[in-house]
């Protein structure tokens, strides 16, 4: 499982925000909300590999966003089409479709919002009906707007500062506009995450923690759940609302 | 002939990669990715008498050349691990596993060993009295001569299987106890657990690790392996397990001319799962290249 990928593409595509398409086997993938872990290169510098949600993928061909945050991020920025980069692929459990839902909305926030995509395209195959509000910090944050838009047309984008779009967190523009849905599928900073379960609401949502190795070997991301401890590379990144634990 | 096998006592190792406990969960999870009776055999994850779940996250840092850890020994305690991590293994594993034995009392040790000698899979025990990052326990059975030489004098009594024993590096005077355990009883030393660290993050001026310290691993650790292995094997003569930063069939070479009858891998099944199988693939080719006849002639090699 862990390959080599050739680099399609990296792109800037909002500030210090990239977009990779990699080329390589993605028939292992099964759902969206899976990551893979990227080494960054053979100097051990970067010695851990970098967890990196799969954004959107069809047959020999994926997509990762990526924002520039310390300096593995920034190494992967500078990788060049035609670049090879070994990736270990598939990981962790994924969002699950859940049937029956009369309206479900999609939730992210920041860079929480790439798995989404892959998940508004299957809801769509699905004939689901379903809305996106994503939320970022400033109008030079905000991405993938236009692609979230091909296939729903009920799509919010807010913005911290108000900058763009509506003012305010996601939970806020939800609230202020009264968007109603039954069920959500949630990704982005744990505050928002932990906020969306203390409003009740049922769904599910995609955690993040510090990972030795991202297949379940060293108990380095273990996380508490109501019920017990789940790793977040294995039996996660993806908990059900109902088993989330928030620490008071 | 198979010129890659060695010896330890008890058990009989068709080549001397072992993985190290702590980085190869219960061994299954890597029969995902290669077939794990191709290894010398294993150390599954640090186990104590009732279940932990360890210290808070974060718990893992990055280093150069290395990583932080400060997991805590989280585990399902020895029952558990009995009726069924163990189960799930025998599926995909067929030769004896190593069964690392952590604990906070002599009593829990005891209780323990006990336990697990009863399992027909466990080729050896190895007594960790070396984890850095459980407060009042493991390591504090490490670190003073008499109190390792009690435990284990005490663990031999309760089992028939060998016991090795995990020491930690964090100590003054490594020879002082690895010859303490060896009078003790202890059938091998498996030399060196992780290095205590930190690191510090330096936009909130806070430590990385929640735990604050935890134990540095990788190919940065491997200088000070080498030296404890080296430095051990010239006053002991028990067989020695060597682990520290072993990355490749060159740094398996290297630990072996140290002193190391076999060796441990830790850190480099996390950033790569088919580290073992490489080494062992590439192992042949690059003794072919030195003029190694059989891997265990050059065990010490290094001391003449
Ligand atoms: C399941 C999962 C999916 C993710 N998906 C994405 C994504 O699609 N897009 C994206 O931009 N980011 C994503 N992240 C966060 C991303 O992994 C971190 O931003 C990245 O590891 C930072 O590496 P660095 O070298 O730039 O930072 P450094 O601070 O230099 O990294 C130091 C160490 O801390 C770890 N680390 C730092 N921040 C995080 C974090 N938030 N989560 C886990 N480990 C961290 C690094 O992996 C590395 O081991 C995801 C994280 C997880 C756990
Ligand atoms: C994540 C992690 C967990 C570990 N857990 C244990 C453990 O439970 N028991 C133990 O004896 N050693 C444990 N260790 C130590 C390793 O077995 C090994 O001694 C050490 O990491 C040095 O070898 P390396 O550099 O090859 O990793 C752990 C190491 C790591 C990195
Ligand atoms: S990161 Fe190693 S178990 Fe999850």
């Amino acid at each position: 499982m862990s390959e080599e990928y050739l680099i399609k593409s990296n792109q800037e595509i909002a500030y210090n925000v990239f977009q990779m398409t990699l080329i390589g086997d993605t028939s292992k993938i099964k759902n969206p909300g899976q990551f893979m872990n990227i080494k960054i290169d053979d100097n051990y510098e970067n010695f851990l590999r970098r967890p990196i949600s799969i954004s959107s993928y069809k047959e020999n061909e994926m997509t990762i966003i990526y924002k520039i945050f310390g300096t593995g991020t920034k190494k992967l920025s500078y990788k060049k089409s035609g670049d090879l980069i070994d990736i270990l692929c598939p990981l962790g459990n994924g969002f699950t479709i859940k049937k029956n839902t009369r309206k479900s909305i999609l939730i992210g926030g920041g860079v929480g919002v790439p798995p989404l995509l892959e998940l508004a395209k299957q809801l769509k195959n699905n004939k689901m009906d379903f809305d996106v509000i994503i939320g970022f910090p400033s109008h030079r944050d905000v991405f993938l707007e236009n692609e979230f838009k091909k296939f729903s047309e009920s799509i919010v984008v807010c913005t911290i500062d108000g900058s763009y779009g509506e003012k305010g967190n996601v939970l806020e523009v939800i609230k202020n506009k009264q968007i109603s849905f039954d069920y959500y599928y949630a990704c982005g900073p744990e505050k928002m995450l932990h906020a969306l379960v203390k409003e009740g609401y049922i769904g599910q949502l995609s955690f993040e923690e510090r990972m030795g190795c991202g297949f379940g070997a060293c108990m380095g991301c273990s996380h508490k759940t109501i019920q017990s401890y789940k790793r977040i590379c294995k039996e996660g990144p993806v908990l059900e609302s109902s088993e989330v634990y928030i620490d008071e | 002939m198979n010129n890659l096998e060695v010896k330890l006592p008890g058990m009989t190792l068709s080549n001397p990669i072992i993985p190290a406990s702590g980085c190869f969960g219960f061994g299954y999870e890597f029969s995902e990715y290669y077939d794990i009776n191709i290894l010398g055999s294993f150390v599954f994850k640090g186990t104590t008498l009732n279940s932990r779940y360890g210290n808070p996250n974060p718990r893992i840092a990055e280093t150069y050349a290395g990583m932080l850890n400060s997991i805590g020994l989280q585990n399902p305690g020895v029952e558990e691990v009995i009726n069924c991590e163990l189960v799930k293994l025998k599926k995909v594993y067929h030769k004896k596993v190593i069964a690392n034995i952590g604990g906070s009392t002599e009593k829990e040790y005891l209780e323990s060993v006990k336990l697990i000698s009863k399992c027909s899979q466990i080729g050896a025990i190895e007594l960790n009295i070396s984890c850095p990052n459980v407060k009042d326990g493991g390591i504090h059975f490490g670190l003073n001569k008499d109190i390792a030489a009690s435990l284990v004098k005490a663990v031999k009594s309760v089992t028939n299987l060998p016991v090795y024993v995990k020491l930690s590096p964090n100590v003054t005077d490594i020879v002082e106890i690895a010859k303490a355990v060896e009078s003790a009883g202890a059938d091998a030393i498996t030399l060196i657990n992780t290095l205590i660290g930190m690191r510090i993050d330096i936009k909130t001026g806070k430590p990385v690790l929640a735990n604050t310290y935890g134990g540095l691993s990788g190919p940065a650790i491997k200088p000070v392996a080498l030296r404890m292995v080296h430095q051990v094997y010239r006053n002991v003569s028990i067989p020695i397990i060597g682990v520290g930063g072993i990355m490749n069939a060159s740094d398996v070479i290297e630990m072996m001319y140290a002193g190391a009858t076999a060796v441990q891998i830790g850190t480099a099944n996390l950033i790569d799962p088919y580290a073992c199988k490489s080494i062992i693939e590439d192992l042949p080719k690059l003794m072919k290249e030195l003029k190694i006849n059989k891997i265990s002639d050059i065990i010490g090699g290094s001391h003449i």
